[in-house]
């Protein structure tokens, strides 16, 4: 479990997040969600510590991270799986290598082994032949998906994705969902996810959390997000074709 | 009060930098790969250099010294002190300032502002430790040996210029060469580089390791790191001067 406690964060004298409390649960996907620019990634920064919140605390399963110093914080990120919403690949590593990397620095498996669990990692993400190619060879899904590749390469206990199908089609879309919901699952991993994707929200939010404004304005469940009452959240939800006709008649239901 | 800052986060980055690696061998690799990267690609502009600025060097002596007065041979001393004093030493880590600071600069920059230092770090690797140090070490076992072989080849123009133009006997400049030769010259020419290697190598990591924004602040603190790096050798020069030659 991961906990954000009264988590405020501003940059200059804009305001980004104010006293914004998460708990994230422990086989399950939390999902952070809100409009583009509503402090998104900034939260979860704060919660892997990339950025240092101006008030509040953040506790990985009761241990308290965010007064931890940099070499104790290194512990527990060796535990951690992050896709960055850019997806953060190094240029000068091939895919094969990047997916690899975390493998070579921590462990101290064969290079046989290593490429096993890359090859592996990859196929999960439905990534054939591309093992040689560079970063900039490959399209804008494909690096996002060898993003989520090296993210899960360690078996992570906590997985943090910042838009983890952006820019993907549907198909490939749907086929990340459920790779997340599998393996949180599978490994009993504390999943938080970034998104604002009403399908993603639809299909893997078994917590979710939305962001207005800096504060946290709602949250619940994926059963309960369409029966909302509240207004910017339904402004949020429906707004795509497809779910508005998702939309509950009032008195029906929920 | 900036230069303050600037200096204060310096320092502290280099206290990040300066820490055990996660793991030795991936570390010397990386040593390797810098050397590579930051020292044998640098060979051909520092030979292309030497090679003329030796020549120049000897032709302009020659036409200064037009007296019966002061022996020929004084061509090739000169020539040679120049160049092992300052003109290797402080001319050819000028230039690598140039070529090798804002490479550094900017391929930390580029890191930095695509969150691959980020990532990084939050795989539980020391990104200061893992992209600067291999950097350091590698420039500061790399550059003497440009350094000397800039000396060597810049000398040796010299003697190419008598050859070409005619001015001053070949015999003249290889016996000016070889006289009132002190090893501590070398000493103190090497110490230089070393120092300097360190100064490029690690200002220039700075400017790009605090780099925010986008493409353009990369620019910028490519820029940058050659300026901050090639003020600070000028200035160490002049204290090194006057430590070693005091
Ligand atoms: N390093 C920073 N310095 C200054 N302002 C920042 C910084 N990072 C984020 N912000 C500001 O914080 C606000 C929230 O940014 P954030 O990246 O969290 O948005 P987001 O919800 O992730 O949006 P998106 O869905 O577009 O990714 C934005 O207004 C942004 O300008
Ligand atoms: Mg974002």
């Amino acid at each position: 479990m991961i906990e954000g406690r009264n988590i405020s964060k501003s940059f200059g004298d804009r305001l980004v997040l104010e006293n914004v409390s998460v708990s994230m649960e422990k086989g399950q996907t939390n999902l952070i969600i809100g409009q583009s620019g509503m402090g998104k990634t900034v939260l979860l920064k704060c919660l892997v510590g990339l950025l240092e919140a101006d008030h509040g605390k953040v506790f990985y399963d009761d241990r308290e991270f965010s007064k931890m110093s940099f070499n104790e914080m290194k512990e527990i990120r060796q535990e951690i799986g992050m896709l960055f919403q850019g997806g953060a690949l190094f240029d000068s590593l091939t895919v094969e290598e990047n997916v690899m990397f975390p493998i070579t620095m921590f462990t101290k498996q064969t290079p046989q082994e290593k490429l096993e669990r890359a090859n592996f990692c990859l196929s999960r993400v439905n990534l054939q032949n591309v093992n040689k190619l560079y970063p900039s060879e490959l399209s804008g899904g494909m690096k996002k998906r060898v993003a989520i590749a090296r993210a899960i390469s360690m078996n992570p206990r906590y997985l943090f994705c910042d838009e983890p199908n952006s820019g993907l089609d549907p198909q490939t879309a749907h086929l990340i969902d459920e790779l997340i919901k599998e393996i949180t699952i599978e490994y009993n991993m504390t999943t938080v996810v970034v998104t604002h994707d009403m399908n993603s929200v639809l299909e893997i939010g078994e917590k979710i959390y939305f962001l207005y404004q800096g504060k946290l304005w709602w949250e619940g469940t994926k059963d309960n997000i369409l029966y909302t009452e509240n207004p910017e959240l339904q402004a949020f939800v429906f707004t795509s074709e497809l779910t508005k006709r998702l939309r509950p008649v009032k008195g029906v239901g929920g | 009060m900036k230069f303050l800052f600037h200096f204060g986060r310096y320092l502290s980055l280099l206290r990040l930098a300066f820490q055990r690696p996660e793991k030795q061998s991936i570390y010397f690799r990386q040593i390797m790969v810098e050397m590579e990267n930051l020292g044998l690609a640098s060979v051909g502009i520092v030979a292309i250099i030497s090679v003329f600025m030796g020549a120049v060097l000897a032709i302009q002596m020659a036409f200064n010294i037009d007296t019966p007065l002061i022996p020929s041979y004084t061509i090739g001393f000169v020539t040679r002190q120049s160049v092992e004093l300052e003109f290797a030493p402080t001319i050819i880590s000028l230039i690598l300032a140039g070529k090798v600071g804002s490479r550094i600069a900017s391929e930390i920059g580029t890191m930095r502002v695509t969150e691959q230092i980020d990532a990084l770090e939050i795989m539980g690797i020391n990104p200061a430790t893992f992209l600067i140090l291999p950097k350091i070490v590698a420039s500061m076992i790399i550059n003497p040996f440009l350094i000397m072989m800039s000396m060597l080849l810049a000398v040796g123009g010299g003697w190419l210029a008598g050859i070409f133009t005619g001015l001053f006997p070949s015999s003249e400049y290889i016996y000016g060469i070889q006289s009132f030769f002190h090893m501590y010259d070398i000493f103190y020419a090497l110490t230089k580089t070393i120092v300097f290697a360190f100064i490029i190598a690690s200002v220039s990591a700075y400017n790009g390791y605090y780099t925010k924004g986008g493409a353009l602040e990369v620019g910028e603190a490519s820029t940058n790191g050659v300026v901050y790096s090639s003020i600070a050798i000028i200035f160490m020069n002049l204290i090194l001067t006057q430590i070693l030659l005091a």
